[in-house]
C-alpha cells in the first residue's frame, strides 16, 4: 500500500484530504492526516465576534466532520518531519511514513516575538482578533468600553487574512457610531505598509474609505515594542502612538514543527514553487496554504484556488509525469466596510484588483473594488459556502485562475 | 520609465527612481543614489547592500526582520543607516528591485 500524509486538518489540509481520496484508489493509496486539534475554526468569523454579530458557535465544527470516509484522522501532535527518511515522527515516539507529503500546517500569531505584548495587560486592553480567545476578550471589553484611542496596529508582513485589520477598524467606526460614541473613539490604524494596502487602485479605494470614516491612518510604522505600563506602541525608527485600547496583528510564523524540521525560512514558512506548489527542496511534499511562502495572501481563498493547481500536479506526480497545472496566486476577498456593506478584491500574482463585476461581466453580482451591500450578503453567505462546499470539495461557480472576464481595466 | 545619470553613467529606472538593469550598479552608483539622499555610504552600508544583493541573486524575498538576523546589523541599526523606508531605501541604493510588499 502506498501512502499519502497530509499535516494539519484545517482549511487546506481538509480539501486535499477529500481531493485525493477522491482521485486515488482506496486499494492502492492509504492516505492519513494528522492534527493536534480536534476544532475547526471559520476564521473569517472571528472579525464578527468583538462586534456580537457572531458568537463562538457560529464558528466552531468539528474537524472529523469534514474528513472523508476513507482517510484515517489521528489527532496527535507531530515532533518533526524528517524528510529525508520519509517519515513522520510523533512526540509519543510513533513514526509514519509516506511516499508523498502535503504540509498544511498553516500560520499562526506570535505575540512573543514583540516585546512588550504578551505581558500583564494582555487581554486587559491589549487584545488580537486572531484568536477565538482573543476575539472574545475584545467583545466583552468592548461591551463597556465608553471611549478613547483605539489603535489597530500591523507588526509585520506577511500575515494572514491581510484584509481583516482594515475590516476591523471599519466594523468598530459603524459599531460605535451605531451605539452612540463614535465621536468619543478616535480610531487609528498603524502599518508597516506605506500605505492602506500594496497595490496602487486597492490602496487608493481602502485609503479614501479610511478618511472619509475619520480613521487616522500611520503608514511606515513598524513596531519594535509595546510598552504596556504606560499605553504605549514603539516603532524601530523612534516614533510611537499611544493607545487606551490596542487590537493587534501580531507577528506571523509558520508552526514550531516546520522550525523543528529544518524545512522553514526565518518565519517558518516553507520555500515552495509558487507555480507547481511543491517544496523546493523535497521532490515529494507539496505545501498548500498559510504554511508555505509563495508570495500570495495568506487567506482560504488562494488555497482553495491553489489547491486544484496542487491535486493536477500530485496525481501527474504521483504516475511520474511531468507536472503541467501552473497556480497563477488568484485570491479573492471581500472586504467588510460597515453599515451593512462590503468591498470585493479580485487579483493574481501579476494582476492587481481591479473595478468591475464578478464572477459575470455586467451583471456580477458582486461589485469589484466598488462598496454594496450585496457584496456584504456574499460575505456573510461565504460561511455556509465554506462549511458546505470550499471544505467538502464540493465545486464552486468561479474560476480556479483568475479570470479577466468583467474587470475593467484603463 | 526614465533615464538617470548616475556617476556619469546613464541608467534606465522606473517611475519611483529603482534602477531596471540591476547588474549595471557599481558602488560609484550607489555612493551617486545616496547623495542624492544626503546619506554618505560607510563600510557597513555596503555590507547591507551586499547581503540584500545576495539574497535577491539567490531568488529569496527580502525583509527587515531577515537583516536583523543577519548578524550584520539589528534592526535598529539598519533604520539608522538607511532612514525613514530602510528596505525601499537600501534597495534603490542598492540597485534592486523594490522589494514586493506580499500581504
Amino acid at each position: 500500500m502506498k501512502k499519502i500524509i497530509i499535516v494539519g486538518a484545517g482549511t487546506a489540509g481538509t480539501m486535499m484530504a477529500n481531493k485525493l481520496r477522491k482521485s486515488l484508489s482506496k486499494k492502492e493509496w492509504e492516505i492519513t492526516i494528522f492534527d493536534k486539534y480536534r476544532t475547526h475554526y471559520y476564521q473569517p468569523g472571528f472579525l464578527f465576534i468583538p462586534f456580537g454579530t457572531y458568537t463562538q458557535k457560529d464558528v466552531i465544527k468539528q474537524k472529523a466532520v469534514f474528513i472523508p470516509n476513507g482517510v484515517n484522522i489521528i489527532y496527535a501532535e507531530i515532533d518533526r518531519i524528517d524528510a529525508d527518511q520519509n517519515k513522520v515522527l510523533l512526540t509519543d515516539g510513533k513514526e509514519y511514513s509516506y511516499d508523498f507529503l502535503v504540509i498544511a500546517t498553516g500560520c499562526q500569531t506570535k505575540p512573543e516575538e514583540t516585546p512588550g505584548l504578551k505581558e500583564a495587560n494582555w487581554y486587559k486592553n491589549i487584545f488580537d482578533f486572531y484568536t477565538i480567545e482573543g476575539a472574545v476578550a475584545l467583545h466583552a471589553f468592548f461591551k463597556d468600553w465608553q471611549g478613547g484611542r483605539l489603535v489597530m496596529t500591523i507588526t509585520e508582513l506577511p500575515f494572514k487574512c491581510p484584509v481583516a485589520p482594515l475590516e476591523f477598524v471599519f466594523l468598530a467606526d459603524a459599531y460605535f457610531t451605531k451605539r452612540g460614541i463614535r465621536d468619543k473613539v478616535e480610531i487609528i490604524f498603524t502599518t508597516p505598509m506605506s500605505g492602506a494596502f500594496t497595490k496602487p487602485k486597492a490602496t487608493a479605494m481602502l485609503g479614501r474609505l479610511l478618511s472619509e470614516k475619520n480613521i487616522k491612518l500611520i503608514p511606515d510604522f513598524y513596531v519594535e515594542s509595546v510598552d504596556s505600563e504606560n499605553n504605549v506602541i514603539h516603532s524601530y525608527d523612534g516614533k510611537e502612538v499611544a493607545y487606551d485600547c490596542l487590537t493587534i496583528v501580531p507577528v506571523n510564523m509558520g508552526d514550531e514543527v516546520i522550525a523543528r524540521s529544518g524545512l522553514g525560512d526565518d518565519l517558518n514558512f516553507v520555500p515552495t514553487d509558487k507555480n507547481t506548489l511543491r517544496s523546493i527542496a523535497h521532490e515529494n511534499i507539496f505545501v498548500l496554504g498559510d504554511a508555505s511562502n509563495i508570495p500570495a495572501s495568506k487567506a482560504g481563498s488562494v488555497a482553495h484556488f491553489a489547491s486544484e493547481a496542487l491535486i493536477g500536479n500530485m496525481l501527474e506526480a504521483i504516475n511520474g509525469k511531468p507536472m503541467s497545472h501552473s497556480f497563477d496566486g488568484h485570491a479573492n476577498c471581500y472586504i467588510e466596510t460597515g453599515f451593512g456593506k462590503a468591498s470585493l478584491i479580485d487579483f493574481n500574482y501579476t494582476t492587481e484588483p481591479l473595478p468591475g463585476k464578478y464572477p459575470v461581466p455586467l451583471v456580477g453580482p458582486f461589485t469589484l473594488l466598488g462598496n454594496s451591500c450585496i457584496n456584504h450578503l456574499g460575505k456573510l453567505a461565504f460561511k455556509t459556502m465554506y462549511w458546505e462546499f470550499l471544505l467538502k470539495d464540493r465545486k464552486l461557480p468561479v474560476s480556479n485562475n483568475m479570470s479577466m472576464a468583467g474587470k475593467i481595466k484603463d | 520609465m526614465a533615464q538617470k545619470t548616475y556617476a556619469g553613467i546613464v541608467l534606465e529606472v522606473n517611475e519611483e527612481g529603482y534602477m531596471l538593469e540591476k547588474n549595471q550598479w557599481t558602488k560609484e552608483i550607489a555612493k551617486a543614489i545616496a547623495q542624492e539622499e544626503n546619506i554618505e555610504l560607510t563600510e557597513k552600508h555596503f555590507e547591507v547592500i551586499e547581503f540584500l544583493r545576495d539574497r535577491v541573486a539567490k531568488g529569496e524575498g527580502l525583509t527587515i526582520r531577515s537583516i536583523g538576523k543577519s548578524g550584520i546589523v539589528d534592526i535598529k541599526g539598519f533604520y539608522g543607516l538607511f532612514p525613514g523606508a530602510p528596505l525601499k531605501l537600501a534597495t534603490r541604493i542598492g540597485g534592486l528591485p523594490k522589494p514586493v510588499s506580499c500581504v
